[in-house]
């Protein structure tokens, strides 16, 4: 607990807040509803912009002011408008399903918590930056969005779950190195908005060809 | 200026075809741009024949002997590419397979694709070559789909979820390096980009970096279509369009392979250990035997030619986890040789199927009786891309094979049986194909033969004699992938 308490406030509210995305990645994990986990989707964004902000105000790193107002704008308010929209024109209010029922999928991403922070360990050693300790959470977050992406049989939840992956990926950079260069994440975020628009114009093409969003039906392409 | 030129043809190339939506000409446009972007190609590579290697922008984009091939290759395929897909995607049209809304779709992402593959080859940041792989994902997800079946959406679907998860591991190491740079280079001194990270490399701190190459590797050998990653991409080969599967195979997969290249220079330089050979060295035998054994059980073509794509792949990783002069001059040139033979393998099959109405192989037969040229191009191309010699194939094989006999003999009797095996698969299907009676029908416009002699005869021409000027650049190149 020493080593904690030696950290200043402004660290130990970014751990805090670390804590809070790890938590929030676990709820997404197991939440069935699926506007509910749009909100923790926007929810995570949130927390993410609040953490990088708070690190560029503690290092005077003045270009994370940018990437928090592209964390803001694009993963707080026009991703999960976008989602909203998409749900209201598919008119999909449904219940997600899960293929693993929710308490083994807590205890796998309980032991998947455990192989992060190990493999991070090495890592966050050497980091070196007030933030050093969140990088294993960082890591964490990844690995559980991973999981939900292999768990659910549903269209929009594993696409929620490719987003909260983008999101972990985000953190680790802001966590290990205050950040990529600026070009880079625009690049990124750029990327990751084409990629939203092109999922949207899947889920109609796919209703269209299926009369539903279930991908269970996307299996027949197998090896016989 | 020529690189300026190379970046902005396709990227205006793309707006233009946007526009311009399905009238008459698209086609040719989409020719003229091509051949416009290859012209620019070619412009560069004289400069660094006449100059040596170039940095431009800053430090932002270099052109060294490793790339500037490979930026060549692209173009060139890019246009014979753009040559067959005008017959091609003429006919799909009148089958009524495709719309006039697909058919603006096809020719504007035809042209971001090439620029997005051009960019992440030309840039020397290793976060926009993430950018630029990214992209060439999103422009060709939407082509995998084009025809709107059940199928084909579900070999979309496939492609973006894999290839997006693999991507964002590469994203991950790719921070992973940036934070091992960072204390080195600083913010300010371009810890991103890969000349100065290949100045530094030796003072790289190894633990993140052979922890970063993991993540690079899962992430981009996802695109390389690795062994157990290699899920998505027979079905978009066989489910996209023709056109789409000859540049995918042909060129975007030597992308990857580029990048993991770039990236296992850094680490090799900051562990001296043969770490990140070792690792290729599994994967590329692991791609090798399981694709091989794979081909026999194929029933489409276009798969048996996807996995086939693999196989090489996996050769091909092999050969650069190996490592040395020879080694790694053998996988360049290998990079090169199949790329045109498996781009030009798929033309006339682009052709073939559209001749019988089928993908099946059982039901292709007689093909030379229908059209000489075609069936005697898929023969021609299949003997190559099974390493007959006199094609350049056998070459760079027998280089890969020997240099593994005095390297690493135990991976030898795995190479070799998966040699035979995927010959023996591949030639017995072949053969009827392009034999026996005809069922093929006349199409309304004739195919492109041209493109598919000219690479044949490149394929030919590799095996008999490289040109000096090329072999210096495989050699240079080999000599610092070490």
């Amino acid at each position: 607990m020493s080593a904690l308490s030696a950290l200043p406030l402004s660290g130990q509210i970014i751990n805090l807040l670390a804590a809070v995305l790890l938590l929030i990645s676990f709820a997404m994990l197991v939440q069935r509803r699926i506007l509910s986990l749009i909100d923790l989707f926007a929810a995570q964004g949130a927390v993410l912009c609040l953490s990088t902000v708070l690190v560029a105000v503690t290092t005077g790193q003045r270009h994370l002011y940018f990437s928090a107002a592209i964390t803001l704008v694009l993963k707080v308010v026009l991703l999960p408008w976008i989602l909203h929209r998409l749900i209201r024109r598919l008119n999909v209010k449904w219940d997600v399903e899960g293929l693993i029922n929710i308490p083994t999928t807590m205890l796998v991403g309980i032991v998947v918590v455990v192989v992060a922070f190990n493999l991070a360990l090495p890592i966050s050693q050497l980091a070196g930056t007030l933030t050093r300790p969140t990088l294993g959470i960082a890591l964490a977050t990844v690995l559980l969005a991973f999981l939900m992406m292999i768990t659910r049989s549903k269209a929009v939840p594993q696409v929620i779950g490719f987003l909260s992956m983008e999101n972990g990926l985000f953190f680790a950079a802001t966590s290990a190195t205050y950040g990529m260069p600026m070009v880079v994440e625009m690049g990124i975020a750029l990327d990751v908005l084409i990629g939203m628009i092109i999922f949207g114009v899947f889920f109609f093409q796919i209703r269209t060809q299926f009369d539903s969003l279930d991908i269970s039906h996307l299996e027949q392409l197998k090896e016989k | 200026m020529e690189l300026a030129a190379l970046l902005a043809i396709p990227l205006l190339g793309c707006a233009v075809l946007a526009l311009l939506g399905h009238r008459r000409g698209a086609p040719e446009i989409n020719g003229a741009f091509s051949l416009a972007t290859l012209a620019a190609a070619a412009a560069l590579t004289v400069r660094v024949i006449e100059n040596g290697p170039l940095r431009l922008w800053q430090d932002q984009f270099f052109i060294d002997p490793l790339n500037v091939f490979l930026v060549a290759l692209t173009a060139f395929v890019g246009f014979t590419t753009s040559l067959f897909s005008r017959p091609y995607m003429r006919v799909e049209r009148e089958h009524g397979r495709l719309t006039a809304g697909s058919m603006r779709l096809y020719h504007s992402m035809f042209q971001m694709f090439m620029f997005t593959m051009l960019l992440a080859l030309t840039t020397n940041n290793m976060g926009i070559l993430w950018v630029a792989m990214e992209g060439a994902t999103l422009a060709t997800v939407l082509l995998v789909s084009l025809y709107r079946t059940a199928a084909s959406l579900e070999a979309a679907w496939k492609y973006f979820i894999l290839c997006g998860v693999g991507i964002a591991q590469a994203l991950f190491g790719t921070i992973l390096l940036y934070l091992a740079a960072e204390p080195v280079l600083g913010r300010e001194g371009g810890a991103l980009l890969w000349t100065q990270l290949d100045a530094i490399k030796g003072s790289l701190e190894p633990t993140v970096l052979s922890l970063a190459f993991v993540f690079l590797l899962v992430g981009y050998g996802t695109k390389v279509g690795l062994v157990p990653l290699h899920n998505w991409l027979p079905d978009a080969h066989a489910e996209g369009p023709t056109p789409i599967s000859a540049v995918l195979s042909g060129l975007l997969l030597n992308v990857a392979i580029y990048a993991v290249v770039r990236c296992k220079v850094l680490v090799d330089g900051s562990l001296h250990t043969h770490f990140a050979g070792n690792l290729m060295m599994g994967f590329g035998l692991l791609s090798v035997g399981v694709a091989a054994f794979f081909l026999s059980r194929q029933r489409d073509i276009k798969r048996m030619f996807a996995y086939s794509s693999i196989e090489h792949m996996g050769i091909i990783t092999f050969a650069f986890g190996m490592g040395g002069p020879m080694a790694s001059f053998a996988g360049l040139l290998h990079m090169t040789v199949h790329s045109l033979t498996k781009s030009a393998i798929f033309f006339t099959v682009g052709h073939a199927v559209q001749k019988t109405g089928t993908q099946i192989m059982d039901d292709i037969r007689g093909l030379l009786g229908a059209n000489p040229t075609i069936g005697w191009g898929l023969m021609l191309g299949s003997l190559a891309i099974l390493g007959m010699p006199p094609f350049g194939v056998f070459a760079s094989e027998f280089l890969i094979l020997t240099t593994a006999m005095h390297e690493h003999p135990w991976a030898t009797p795995i190479l070799l049986v998966s040699l035979g095996v995927a010959f023996a698969a591949i030639f017995g299907k072949v053969q009827p194909m392009v034999f026996g009676e005809t069922t093929a029908r006349r199409l309304p416009h004739p195919p492109a033969i041209l493109p598919v002699f000219v690479h044949l005869a490149a394929v030919l021409m590799l095996g008999l004699w490289i040109p000096p000027y090329l072999a210096e650049w495989y050699r240079q190149a080999a000599k610092f992938i070490g």
